[in-house]
């Protein structure tokens, strides 16, 4: 098949369809406000059901904040390719000849924007919640921003997976919570080693590194994963 | 334009038609008939690359596809115009005015209104300005008469004869009894899944 495309209108492709989600995202604000709010409620009921001694708070804030935000960043998840799924979409941009690694790319970062951008933005009222050093806010921050992409972009390729599935939500948490333990871990460790007053560059370099992996492998896995359900 | 050699499609392990053969040029129209459940839509979606033949051949020369299925791509929380909008940019092939289109399909009246607001007539009509926006060789239409006036088919009938003169080539499956007038037709009769 001859469907090559110029690089402009690729990127004319890509910015249209981040443009476009992102219009719809604000469109259907109750999707874009659910997993927030369930990040701000989930974080919430740990000093209600621990009770508020500071020095524990903090001690486990960060596994805490970053436990809610996986949490979040997979109630978001599902929406990632499903309505374009359902309402044909998806076939159409099958058809125009895009790559399907760049309309993935272009989807995860709308997905980005809109449910891991408002995770580290919510970081420093969720650090003193939970009483967090403002030592460890500036990782605890870092973390998120490195780490929250990498959500997106390793949960897009279960996303692709269980599309067609009708319950294909929950095998979807069964997929990717298991791929999610290393950058829970990495990113914890680091916030924990700050509040010690510990090195802790070197997760932060290990975040990164994932982050480059994944930003230069997930993309190619979803767009291979979105094929093998759209047939 | 578009050549199918011993095409073939399974499901299950079970062959949903047999071999199909055919050659498209440019000005030609390929009507795809049969029953339900013969793999009208099958075959155009394996046309389309949606699916990938079981066995056989696809040379597709044409200068870009468009394609209409049963579902139509349409987001309901974008008006029509958004809609158009974005496919256009997306499609970055198109010079076209959307208001044009919309105009030329008979939605201006419901330009300006969320898709979800649309029946299920008017939907179509918005994938056919889709269609006209894409400004590609070969057309894919499946079932594109269905949930339309008379007056939304004859709309499909021009703007196809328009397509058709204009030197682009169009695959149409259909199981109605409306057949669109063209000297240059192909048959392809699905029966059994069998090509006839």
């Amino acid at each position: 098949m001859t469907r090559e495309k110029s690089s402009a209108s690729l990127s004319g492709a890509f910015y249209a369809l981040l443009r476009r989600d992102l219009l719809l995202a604000f469109r259907r604000r109750t999707e874009l406000l659910f997993p927030v709010i369930f990040l701000l409620v989930v974080v919430s009921l740990f000093p209600l059901g621990i009770g508020p001694g500071p020095q524990l708070l903090a001690r486990i804030a960060p596994g805490v904040i970053w436990i809610a935000a996986l949490l979040a960043t997979v109630i978001s998840l599902d929406g990632l390719f499903r309505s374009d799924f359902e309402d044909g979409t998806l076939e159409q941009f099958v058809i125009s000849g895009h790559p399907l690694t760049l309309i993935s790319l272009a989807k995860i970062c709308a997905h980005w924007l809109v449910a891991g951008l408002p995770i580290v933005l919510l970081c420093p009222l969720l650090a003193l919640w939970m009483n967090l050093p403002v030592e460890s806010l500036g990782v605890l921050m870092l973390t998120l921003a490195l780490g929250t992409p990498v959500l997106s972009l390793i949960g897009s390729i279960g996303v692709g997976l269980t599309i067609s599935l009708k319950r294909g939500g929950q095998l979807l948490s069964l997929l990717v919570f298991p791929l999610y333990v290393p950058i829970l871990i990495i990113a914890t460790a680091a916030v924990m080693a700050a509040s010690d007053g510990l090195p802790y560059t070197q997760f932060l370099g290990l975040l990164t590194a994932g982050l480059i992996t994944s930003v230069t492998l997930a993309p190619f896995a979803a767009a291979a994963a979105l094929k093998i359900s759209l047939s | 334009m578009l050549t199918a050699s011993q095409i073939n499609f399974e499901r299950y392990f079970e062959p949903v038609f047999q071999p199909v053969n055919f050659e498209l040029n440019s000005g030609e129209l390929l009507l795809v008939t049969g029953a339900n459940g013969c793999g009208k839509t099958t075959l155009i979606r394996v046309l389309a690359d949606i699916l990938h033949p079981t066995s056989g051949q696809i040379e597709n020369q044409a200068a870009g596809m468009a394609y209409v299925g049963h579902y139509l791509g349409i987001k309901d929380d974008l008006s029509v115009l958004e809609n158009l909008r974005f496919m256009r940019d997306f499609l970055g092939t198109s010079n076209r005015d959307c208001a044009d289109v919309i105009r030329q399909v008979g939605l201006s009246r419901v330009a300006e209104q969320q898709a979800r607001t649309l029946s299920a007539g008017q939907r179509k009509r918005c994938a056919l300005a889709r269609l006209l926006l894409s400004e590609t060789e070969l057309w894919l239409l499946d079932e594109p008469y269905s949930n339309l006036d008379l007056e939304g088919i004859e709309l499909v009938d021009r703007i196809l004869n328009d397509h058709l003169q204009s030197g682009g080539a169009c695959v149409l499956a259909t199981h109605g009894a409306h057949r669109p007038e063209w000297p240059a037709t192909r048959d392809c009769f699905l029966v059994s899944g069998a090509v006839a």
